[in-house]
């Protein structure tokens, strides 16, 4: 086998790796991304039930009804809430009032069925994309004690 | 006083850095021995006074002196000691430090191996390095002073993120550390060797302990990492897919292919261009990094408070040091000639496969995350990526690696019999079969994917070892001489070919430990004393809620005895702990191992008081998959104090450069 063929092999095999792993990447990107939206956003898109999304906002204050591991709970950017249901154990640092972002599938009532609560990580970071949500409603304020990590 | 030495260390070995970046460099170029033979006294030099800087921090997190800022931010008086000197490192400014101090750890180890090397290789080696140093030591001291004072200080700190209150704390930031940084050398080597023009089987000999140890260093401190997360998250996930994460696995993926890239060119001088390259692309991925952890560009449990002028400093550094590097090989790439010829199906032509599959590995990983980010400044589309797009990636690419592995291993070089190969594997092949299906009879209605993954990883374990079997039995067998002689033949194995199938082994107990995920039980449920619950083959009852005061916290705890067959086998007290300093509550899993599986019991305070939110696990052999890591961590050691990577036998390997030299350019 001469150098030229084995170059060929070489640039075959490279061509077949790369080749399955952009179809990998290519199907993967098409079912498993997740689109994040504020709730203004969710009210105003009209999502068709079932579209699975990322919500980010604040828990809106005395919303939070438990019943049992059960936990419904609105989120809100100041201007419009998306009730959120979930089954399952809340994250230590989940508050009223604080940055929440949850994951899960849309439900026909227009809320959310979540399959994952994420809060804050500590008392002066909030998730980016929950400041992001709050700066588009016009709720963000740079010194409020939500403790802005943006500053 | 202490902490304006320790500010004033901090900008000598800026200036010494500065100096031995330049000073050295001109030496090869002059060809000057004195000017390049002050390159390891001044690493030594600068080494000590960054490491002054260091205990310097350390001593005013210890003495609890709030007149500092980063002191103050992360730090309380109540606060146990141990967390006192590794929240040094639990904050932006004292990590940079670290990570500074850990270049400075290498440069000197560097420095003291001048014998090792040709002279102007060495020198440009520890230029190279000064450079990084200099680059971090500027961004440290112009935008995350940890000295930085504050007019009238508080009597009291405002402790430390308790997350990080843990012993994990101490054992992972410094291992990754010592593992991302440790790439830097191997990438001064790569620009050293370009500039001076030394791309041969040597320098790949010089460059493989330095990256073995930045290897290990970099699989230990992912695998503590897991095991921190594991622990400490409450609900016993063990890798998320966090950006954080890949961030870390980008580097280690580089640095696994580099390591068998090297081995090539070591041997074969063959991939001499891609071997160069793969060194300066595991640095660039560990810079990218720590520009994805400290600019805060993504959202991750490990970002600080962030401060947008640092982000772009990183930037610059990547830029500046992958640019340079990649003009540097451009330049010089042309220059190599075509090293050993070899037919595909040879070990080398395996070791091209295998890089071939982790560099596009880590391609797909580094798609993952970039793309959020990409997509959101073009479009302004908010998108998550995450577990399902890797796990629907990564693990179709790397199971065909797996399987493939153990072949690799027993090829010849240069010209490798793949009928030949494959038949030293059978016994693993049918090892791996037979478990599978033993396992299928066993869990019926179990996960598919986990019965295969199993089978896999028995397979790789068995397989890891055929190499070394025949090597040993086959001459032997047919031989007289008996155990004594199989005995003589695989103890004069290389020490680096056992290194190999440990490492490739505890792929293999890895994969067993993650097969049997799909196999754990779960409950999420409220408890109240005297509860109980069946979770797995044990039965879990919470016999009471108690209190507890730490230090600087409080805690609730909850007392669970395990029970099975109406024996008791254990009791475990999961906690959760509040820190009034900060707010902040944490859980403080209760876990009880019991043959390499885990009972996990996380609590949360209940909705009505009296009762505890409980998330209760069985996992089965899930310690199994950190062991795997732990194997193969020693796999590199073992490979490590191979006779031929030894320093002794470096002066030969120096001498006959030096013979060479002469003809070469």
């Amino acid at each position: 086998m001469t150098r030229k063929k084995k170059r060929v092999t070489l640039i075959i095999a490279a061509m077949a790796v790369l080749g399955s792993a952009l179809g990998l990447v290519l199907y993967a990107l098409r079912d498993n991304i997740v689109f994040f939206y504020g709730p203004s956003e969710i009210v105003a898109k009209d999502l068709p039930p079932g579209t699975r999304v990322r919500i980010g906002g604040l828990v809106k204050k005395g919303s939070v009804v438990h019943d049992g591991t059960d936990v419904r709970f609105d989120v809100t950017d100041g201007k419009h809430e998306v009730a959120v249901t979930y089954d399952g154990a809340l994250p230590d640092l989940f508050r009223e009032g604080q940055g929440v972002v949850a994951e899960g599938v849309l439900s026909a009532g227009g809320g959310l069925a979540a399959s994952e609560v994420l809060a804050k990580h500590d008392e002066r970071y909030m998730p980016k994309e929950v400041v992001d949500a709050l700066k588009k409603s016009g709720r963000w304020q740079e010194n409020a004690d939500m403790g802005g990590s943006a500053q | 006083m202490i902490v304006e030495t320790g500010h004033f260390a901090l900008i000598l070995a800026l200036a010494l850095a500065c100096l031995n970046a330049v000073v050295p460099l001109w030496g090869v170029a002059a060809r000057d021995s004195r000017l390049m033979g002050i390159a390891p006294s001044v690493a030594l030099a600068s080494f000590g006074f960054v490491a002054l800087s260091y205990a310097a921090l350390t001593y005013a997190h210890v003495t609890s002196d709030f007149s500092l800022i980063n002191v103050l931010e992360n730090s309380a008086s109540a606060k146990p000691l141990i967390y006192k000197i590794t929240g040094v490192w639990g904050n932006h400014e004292g990590s940079m430090l670290l990570w500074v101090l850990i270049l400075a750890v290498f440069a000197a180890a560097v420095a003291l191996s001048a014998h090792t090397m040709p002279q102007d290789l060495h020198a440009a080696v520890l230029a190279v390095q000064s450079w990084i140093s200099a680059a971090f030591l500027i961004f440290i001291l112009l935008t995350s002073d940890p000295f930085a004072r504050i007019p009238n200080p508080p009597i009291e700190g405002q402790d430390l993120n308790p997350l990080l209150q843990d012993p994990g704390l101490a054992i992972h930031p410094p291992l990754l550390y010592l593992g991302y940084v440790g790439l830097s050398i191997t990438f001064a080597f790569a620009a050293g060797a370009l500039i001076c023009g030394r791309i041969d089987a040597v320098w790949a000999r010089l460059v493989r302990p330095w990256t073995l140890i930045a290897w290990v260093f970099l699989t230990l401190g992912i695998a503590m990492g897991s095991y921190w997360a594991y622990y400490t998250l409450g609900w016993g996930g063990f890798w998320f897919w966090d950006p954080v994460e890949n961030a870390s696995l980008m580097p280690w993926l580089a640095a696994t292919a580099l390591l068998h890239s090297a081995a090539v060119m070591e041997k074969r001088e063959a991939l001499k261009v891609w071997t160069i390259f793969l060194a300066i692309l595991a640095f660039s991925l560990s810079l990218v990094g720590t520009f994805i952890v400290r600019s805060g560009v993504l959202t991750s449990v490990h970002s600080f408070a962030n401060d947008p002028r640092r982000g772009v400093f990183i930037l610059a550094i990547l830029v500046f040091f992958i640019g340079g590097a990649l003009l540097l090989f451009a330049l010089r790439a042309n220059t190599l000639k075509p090293g050993g010829f070899f037919a595909p199906i040879s070990r080398e032509g395996a070791l091209v496969l295998n890089n071939l599959v982790l560099t596009t590995i880590c391609a797909t990983v580094f798609v993952g995350e970039m793309y959020p980010l990409a997509l959101e400044s073009l479009t302004g589309e908010k998108i998550s990526v995450g577990g399902p797009f890797f796990n629907a990636t990564v693990v179709p690419l790397f199971l065909p690696l797996v399987l493939l592995m153990p072949v690799g291993q027993n090829l010849a070089w240069k010209r490798g019999d793949f009928l030949g190969a494959a038949q030293r594997l059978y016994f693993a092949l049918l090892c791996g079969l037979g478990l599978m299906l033993v396992l299928a009879d066993w869990h019926q209605n179990g996960p598919l994917t986990s019965i295969l993954v199993s089978g896999l990883g028995l397979y790789l374990i068995v397989g890891a070892f055929a190499e070394i079997a025949s090597r040993s039995f086959g001459r032997a067998a047919l031989v007289k001489g008996g155990l004594a002689q199989i005995w003589r033949h695989a103890a004069g194995l290389p020490l680096s070919t056992y290194g190999t199938a440990l490492a490739h082994a505890g792929i293999g107990v890895s994969l067993l430990g993650l097969a049997a995920t799909g196999w754990g039980a779960e409950k999420i449920l409220t408890m109240k004393p005297g509860d109980s619950a069946v979770v797995g083959p044990y039965q879990l009852t919470l016999t009471q809620i108690g209190t507890e005061t730490g230090p600087n916290f409080t805690a609730k705890v909850g007392h669970v005895l395990i029970r099975q067959d109406g024996r008791d086998i254990a009791a475990i007290d999961p906690a959760v702990r509040f820190y009034p300093t900060r707010q902040m509550s944490r859980a403080e899993a209760g876990i009880k191992t019991i043959n390499f599986g885990q009972v996990y019991v996380g609590i949360s305070n209940g909705v009505k008081p009296g009762t505890v939110d409980a998330r209760l696990y069985w996992k089965p052999l899930v310690t199994l998959i950190w062991i795997g890591a732990l194997i193969m961590g020693f796999g590199g050691l073992v490979s490590l104090s191979d006779r031929r990577l030894r320093i002794g036998v470096a002066h030969r390997v120096r001498r006959l450069a030096d013979a060479q030299q002469a003809p070469a350019e």
